[in-house]
């Protein structure tokens, strides 16, 4: 099979990154063409043409957008460039490759939203995409893309770029708003939501990378076209980051609702010789694990994934052949989580330390056999009962790991039990 | 302890910060980076100084510090080097590659080497997986690790 390079079309162009290169290839019309358009009718563009976020949530992105309310406060639109979730690595190359492409997509998006200043939050440890993306802010205001009466239109806009410190949660919305404050990166109860009340408690609008830079493409091209591309409910294209044992790893941009198994098998070269498919995290460690099996039935989309019981998250998918050991996995994931909570709510804070804890001692040898069914009891007591979804994300890879491969599980205590002589000290 | 000060660039550089976003606050995140540029990492005291020059609580400056990992709060080598072990880094090696680079060069995690030129961590995911196993050496990316390949490169660089 064949990408379907809509976002992605020009990135092999090393001109690209530049405004020369970018406008050689229709850079900035269609910013032209927005900013003659009523603001109103961008929005129902957006909303017609089904896009939803991607960067995890998949919310709808024109409901959104038309959730600010009207009181005549300033309005932001914050773009979430914070990609930290594993597995994923897409939005690092949109801005490295394209970044005119995200001005671009987000000065027609705050013209919508009539928002006159916005950030690109990106993580601290992306210095290269820092230094292209404010490179091409230099370009773009002085070619009058940004700043006073853009283009003629009496339209006002700033953008400025903000580094982030290392901190997995600042890509919750409301975490990555209280870091741009300049506080801890602690997300914030909600509601209200960020488009009530965000950044400095006024109307804001946070959407991801890839959501911002397809709104030029909707607006280029019109909803219609946008949805000849996915499924009725999954509209549009989506970048995939695939990663783990593939042959060829790397960003696809491929139509939504397109088979998981084509993804691998074709377009990314199937596994290593000899080797065969034991399970997928179709959307980033956050997201529940599929058995090689559901993975061969699975379609890249929002409402498939729902159905078996996972998500598409972020788009990262993480290819697992049978020479890993679940168990150790477990332990990798299990240990991020409690690294990055934030510690601001107690179900997530005690809870990802006791995973980590018990997981690890699982596959030191040195656990209890009830342990398997501690996991499961200790992440379903995080669910739901946090202000973010930091604690979920943490509990369901757990939960979903030790039921699919509880054999292994088993087998794994079994062997380093007897190994360790039958001591269950940790 | 000599007294802390930054640079007069550093200096000017902080003022700056401080008015160009909505809020003061926002200023503290860029100003500990200058910290960590001019020092190679933030030292206690840079904190009360901080406080002084950007007219901020002390305690808020170091609520912020002590949140983000990539401010280094104890000295660090002259080569920082970050091996990602999260889940594709750790599939494709990663951990093993963390760990030969402590013994090659004879340090151990978190610490600097004896001759000062060299600190190995392990971190978290740094969006860089289709390339794994890989590695942040100071600012710079380095992809498509192997031990020796890893090895190489940081002698490259002076290790």
């Amino acid at each position: 099979m064949q990408e379907s390079k809509l976002l992605t079309e020009h990135y092999n162009k090393p001109d690209f990154t530049s405004l020369a290169g970018y406008k050689k290839y229709g850079g900035y019309q269609v910013l032209a063409k927005a900013l003659k358009m009523e603001p109103k009718a961008i929005i129902e563009e957006v909303k017609n043409s089904g896009l939803r976020g991607r960067g995890g949530a998949g919310f709808p992105t024109g409901t959104k957008w038309s959730f600010l309310p009207n009181n005549g406060e300033p309005r932001y639109l914050l773009c979430n460039a914070d990609e930290g979730e594993p597995g994923t690595f897409k939005d690092r190359l949109m801005m490295e490759r394209a970044p005119h492409q995200l001005i671009e997509g987000m000065v027609i998006s705050a013209f919508a939203v009539g928002s006159k200043k916005s950030y690109i939050y990106v993580r601290g440890e992306y210095d290269h995409s820092i230094a292209v993306l404010r490179g091409a802010l230099k370009e773009a205001y002085d070619a009058g893309f940004l700043g006073k009466n853009i283009l003629g239109s009496g339209f006002d806009h700033d953008m400025d770029v903000y580094q982030g410190a290392g901190a997995y949660i600042c890509g919750e919305e409301t975490g990555m708003i209280s870091s741009l404050e300049g506080l801890k990166g602690q997300p914030k109860l909600k509601p209200p939501f960020p488009a009530i009340q965000g950044y400095l408690r006024k109307p804001t609008i946070v959407n991801n990378v890839e959501t911002l830079a397809a709104v030029k493409y909707i607006i280029r091209d019109g909803a219609a076209a946008y949805r000849k591309y996915g499924t009725e409910k999954s509209a549009g294209t989506k970048l995939f980051s695939v990663s783990g044992n593939v042959v060829k790893p790397g960003n696809y941009e491929i139509p939504l609702g397109t088979p998981l198994k084509d993804v691998i098998f074709d377009l990314c070269g199937g596994l290593k010789p000899g080797r065969t498919l034991k399970a997928v995290i179709p959307g980033g460690s956050s997201a529940p694990v599929l058995t090689a099996e559901e993975s061969m039935k699975a379609t890249m989309d929002y409402e498939c994934l729902a159905q078996m019981g996972s998500m598409l998250g972020s788009g990262a998918i993480i290819v697992i052949d049978d020479s890993n050991s679940m168990v150790d996995l477990l332990d990798v994931i299990m240990h991020f989580y409690h690294h990055e909570s934030c510690g601001q709510c107690t179900p997530c804070r005690e809870g990802t330390g006791w995973l980590a804890k018990i997981v690890h001692r699982i596959r030191s040898g040195a656990a209890e056999p009830k342990d398997i069914d501690l996991v499961e009891k200790v992440s379903k007591q995080m669910m739901g009962k946090t202000i973010c979804a930091l604690s979920d994300a943490a509990a369901m890879p757990a939960i979903s790991f030790v039921t699919k491969f509880r054999s292994e599980f088993e087998a794994h205590m079994q062997k380093t039990r007897s190994a360790v002589g039958g001591s269950a000290h940790a | 302890m000599a007294a802390f000060e930054l640079s007069k660039e550093g200096r000017d550089f902080v003022n700056v910060e401080l008015k160009r976003y909505e809020t003061p606050y926002s200023a503290i995140i860029p100003s500990l980076y200058r910290v960590q540029k001019e020092k190679g990492w933030v030292p206690p005291e840079a904190v009360p100084y901080l406080s002084q020059l950007m007219q901020l609580p002390e305690a808020h400056i170091n609520e912020v510090l002590y949140f983000y990992t990539m401010f280094n709060k104890k000295p660090v080598g002259k080569l920082h080097v970050q091996v990602c072990t999260n889940i594709s880094c750790a599939m494709n090696g990663g951990r093993e590659i963390a760990d030969h680079l402590c013994e090659k060069f004879a340090v151990k995690y978190d610490e600097v080497s004896a001759d000062g030129k060299i600190t190995v961590s392990r971190v978290e995911c740094l969006g860089s997986c289709g390339t794994a196993p890989m590695m942040q050496v100071n600012d710079q990316y380095v992809e498509n690790l192997t031990p020796e390949a890893a090895v190489k490169k940081l002698k490259e660089l002076g290790a």
